[in-house]
């Protein structure tokens, strides 16, 4: 069973759905107790950096979510879940994430246009479980303003470009960041959670 | 490379896909997720339904029909049409939307888009105008379905749209809707101008070249169509492969 940390406003019924494709029962849930009986957890992304931490903070679910980090339950972060992971973003004024991953989360330059939204290719940097059966340069869809920059290189799996390197799939032991949707990106969206999904103990 | 996006439009009626609402003899299409699938394995790259219902009761039906495309698609999808206020954007959106296409609402009360883009993100809020050009060159602002002129400029409200928080635009050119002579490329390539996020085309498509001129760099992200689609006039793989001919990069159809 997964958890969907329910961290406010925003679409995570699909998430459930694209699970419930693959057989895999979820919870959108804040309850403690659940999350701790769940093989992994989901931290899905709609809204705004400032206002998801200060959320998850209100609900004392940012410290709990580090300690089961910390048992090395795997977490996938989703578009703005995955920016909760690194040290800081600069979205609303600088505001602390969890820190699980070395890096900055900073606006896409403005000489393109921004939200980056639409169907963009994964240029993959080395081979991860995360990827089998996914093509090189296979599409996937992206929908965000900000992204993580100034990451540990070994932490990146595959990458797109907008203006700027941009860190797509991202991970760092039982850490996993997705910075697009996988469960809005058709068939390559649904394999790559089925990939999430045969990590999960 | 961001790739170009092809958007079939759906006017849902009491739970059916209809044909839209500028065509005279409104008779029924289609079930909204047997459309909606079959334009998925066709290479769609986002869905926008619109509800062109009044009643309430019919709005309940409108909220299942997307809770139902969520569970069967993995695509992404905007909902329009008589979104008012902050709880209808919430509806939609925790039934499985991904965005949200405002437009009368917005043009009566401009603090909605401020407010949605805070509480949901900019991402999901979509600004959606009605514009008709005037005699002296300039595009007028309509709202309740192109019936009502405003005293709004379009090139100005897409800027004041941006500002306030919108994260995408609908440009419909009421000149060039349902006549099949292609976009209105001025009032794109006006709007493209001034401001700095995503333009969605909408309303002129008749030919695969119309797709291919409003698609070049100046113009649109995105073009939106129905009636060519819903006829099959003009099929969404046949029209990929000749855009790719054309230099305009688009996702490949999936497998």
């Amino acid at each position: 069973m997964i958890s969907i940390i329910d961290y406010g406003a925003g679409n995570t019924k699909s998430l459930q759905f694209a699970l419930n494709k693959m057989g895999v029962d979820s919870h959108i849930t804040t309850d403690k107790t659940i999350i701790e009986k769940s093989n992994a957890i989901i931290l899905p992304g709609v809204g705004a950096f400032q206002d998801a931490m200060h959320a998850l903070d209100t609900q004392n679910l940012t410290s709990f979510i580090k300690q089961e980090a910390a048992t090395g339950k795997p977490l996938l972060g989703i578009c703005l879940g995955m920016q909760l992971f690194y040290e800081s973003s600069e979205e609303d004024g600088e505001t602390k994430g969890f820190g699980f991953l070395t890096g900055k989360v900073k606006k896409i330059p403005n000489d393109v246009k921004v939200p980056h939204m639409g169907w963009n290719n994964l240029h993959k940097y080395r081979n991860s479980s995360l990827c089998k059966q996914i093509t090189d340069e296979a599409f996937v869809y992206f929908v965000h303003s900000y992204a993580a920059t100034d990451v540990d290189t070994n932490t990146l799996v595959a990458s797109t470009a907008y203006g700027m390197r941009i860190p797509a799939i991202v991970q760092q032991n039982n850490i996993i960041g997705m910075q697009f949707h996988p469960e809005k990106s058709g068939a390559t969206g649904l394999q790559l959670l089925a990939n999430f999904k045969e990590m999960i103990a | 490379m961001l790739t170009k996006r092809i958007i079939p439009c759906l006017d849902v009626d009491k739970g059916r896909v209809v044909k839209g609402k500028k065509f005279t003899n409104i008779q029924d299409v289609a079930d909204p997720v047997e459309l909606a699938q079959r334009y998925n394995e066709a290479g769609a790259d986002e869905l926008v339904f619109y509800d062109i219902t009044a009643s309430n009761e019919d709005r309940d039906i409108f909220v299942d029909v997307v809770e139902q495309v969520a569970a069967e698609i993995a695509i992404p999808f905007t909902v329009g049409g008589g979104i008012r206020t902050v709880e209808d954007i919430h509806s939609v959106l925790r039934a499985g939307a991904d965005k949200v296409s405002i437009n009368s609402a917005a043009v009566q009360q401009p603090g909605l888009i401020e407010e949605a883009a805070k509480k949901f993100g900019k991402q999901c809020i979509v600004l959606s105008i009605d514009a008709k050009q005037t005699e002296d060159g300039r595009w007028a602002v309509y709202i309740h379905g192109g019936r009502k002129q405003t005293a709004l400029n379009a090139v100005d409200w897409a800027k004041q749209g941006e500002a306030l928080g919108a994260g995408e635009l609908v440009l419909n050119a009421i000149n060039t809707d349902g006549e099949k002579n292609g976009y209105d490329l001025d009032l794109m390539h006006a709007v493209a101008q001034a401001v700095n996020i995503p333009i969605v085309a909408s309303g002129g498509a008749g030919k695969m070249e119309h797709f291919s001129q409003v698609l070049q760099p100046t113009y649109a992200d995105a073009a939106l169509a129905a009636s060519v689609f819903h006829y099959g006039e003009i099929p969404i793989p046949a029209l990929k492969a000749y855009l790719a001919t054309q230099g305009i990069t688009v996702r490949p159809i999936p497998h």
